[in-house]
């Protein structure tokens, strides 16, 4: 079995990925994004964006997570959403359960109330097809499973590639 | 915590540097982002003081190419120092899939490595993770030192359980791709069946 302790399958994948899409069609936001609590994007939805999206994704994280200890520190159990205004963008990042934050980044086009409505709605939707995520990986179908030796061998062909000096 | 997305056949794995201020983490962050090819690395995000000391984090992501049809990425990032800013070590430990401990080898510098050795198993434990579970590799780094503690004794104090270690000096880059293969590599076996 995989030790990865999260996967995503290709089911989940399209389910995520439609929820994102009419997130961003009825909340008129410019860009949604899905991330993990440990920075790694695992979706997006919305236009081409002219900045670095891993990094972007890792600083998500990041604020959330420090934001976290900041409610346990006042009392809270956590701030479950969080709001950076601009004066021309602005962020709304949502928690949905096992640590996934989805991230809204909106302009003029639409408001905070608007993002703020239609959130709930897919923080519902991406709770349901998150969980189901992770029973699937208790049971997990064998077929998933191809990271066998050769895998490693040629991984490591490739790190020896990639890391020359 | 590595991240398989079998739909876009993505892997995801973070790898930490971890080790006492002013040790090297972010040397070794910054020559791997000075060396390497445009196309497999992303940007260096560097949060720190004005004094160039590291306040929450420097990150880093690199692009393998493809393995098995699997886009595979590792995500380095290392940890403040400092040892008031063990809540910030503590955030970017979350999900950690390999650990590199830079230790510096300056004599004057012995009980800030133990001490910041000591300070990751308490934090990993709040995660229920120690190093038996997660691939970790030391590197004694500033080798060139007039001070420099035999590798002897270090290994001796601080790696009884003798685990990979690289002798380093990441400001020439000396060692410092070596301490990343080993650890990449150690990553991607975990990723294998068990």
């Amino acid at each position: 079995m995989v030790r990865a302790e999260w996967a995503i399958f290709e089911e989940d994948y399209w389910a995520i990925n439609n929820a994102l899409e009419d997130l961003l069609h009825s909340s008129h936001a410019q860009n949604i994004l899905l991330i993990d609590r440990t920075g790694q994007l695992i979706s997006q939805a919305g236009e081409q964006v002219n900045f670095d999206l891993v990094s972007f994704a890792s600083l998500c994280a990041a604020d959330f997570e420090a934001n976290y200890q900041l409610a346990k520190l006042v009392g809270e159990k956590d701030f479950s959403t969080l709001y950076h205004q601009g004066a021309k963008e602005s962020m709304y990042l949502g928690k949905i359960v096992r640590g996934v934050v989805l991230v809204v980044l909106f302009d003029k086009r639409t408001t905070l109330g608007l993002v703020r409505l239609r959130v709930k709605r897919t923080v519902e939707e991406l709770e349901i097809i998150i969980d189901g995520l992770y029973d699937k990986l208790e049971y997990r179908n064998e077929e998933y499973d191809d990271f066998d030796d050769s895998f490693a061998q040629e991984a490591e062909a490739e790190i020896d590639n990639l890391f020359v000096e | 915590m590595s991240l398989i997305n079998y739909s876009s056949r993505e892997i995801n794995c973070k790898i930490v540097y971890y080790g006492p201020g002013l040790g090297g983490k972010t040397t070794n962050i910054q020559y791997i982002y000075d060396k390497l090819a445009p196309d497999t690395k992303g940007k260096l995000v560097t949060l720190a003081t004005e004094m160039d000391r590291t306040l929450f984090f420097d990150f880093l992501p690199l692009e393998l190419g493809e393995v098995k049809g699997y886009k595979t990425r590792f995500h380095l990032y290392t940890v403040p120092g400092q040892v008031y800013y063990n809540a910030s070590r503590k955030l970017i430990l979350r999900g950690v899939d390999g650990i590199v401990f830079v230790a510096d080898s300056q004599d004057s510098r012995f009980d800030a490595n133990i001490e910041s050795l000591y300070n990751l198993h308490e934090n990993l434990k709040e995660y229920d993770l120690d190093l038996t579970s997660i691939p970790f590799v030391m590197q004694w780094n500033k080798r060139d030192m007039p001070d420099a503690v035999a590798v002897e004794e270090l290994e001796e104090e601080l790696n009884p359980e003798k685990y990979d270690s690289f002798e380093a000096v990441a400001i020439k880059g000396t060692g410092v791709f070596d301490t990343l293969k080993c650890v990449a590599k150690n990553v991607l076996r975990q990723l294998q069946a068990a």
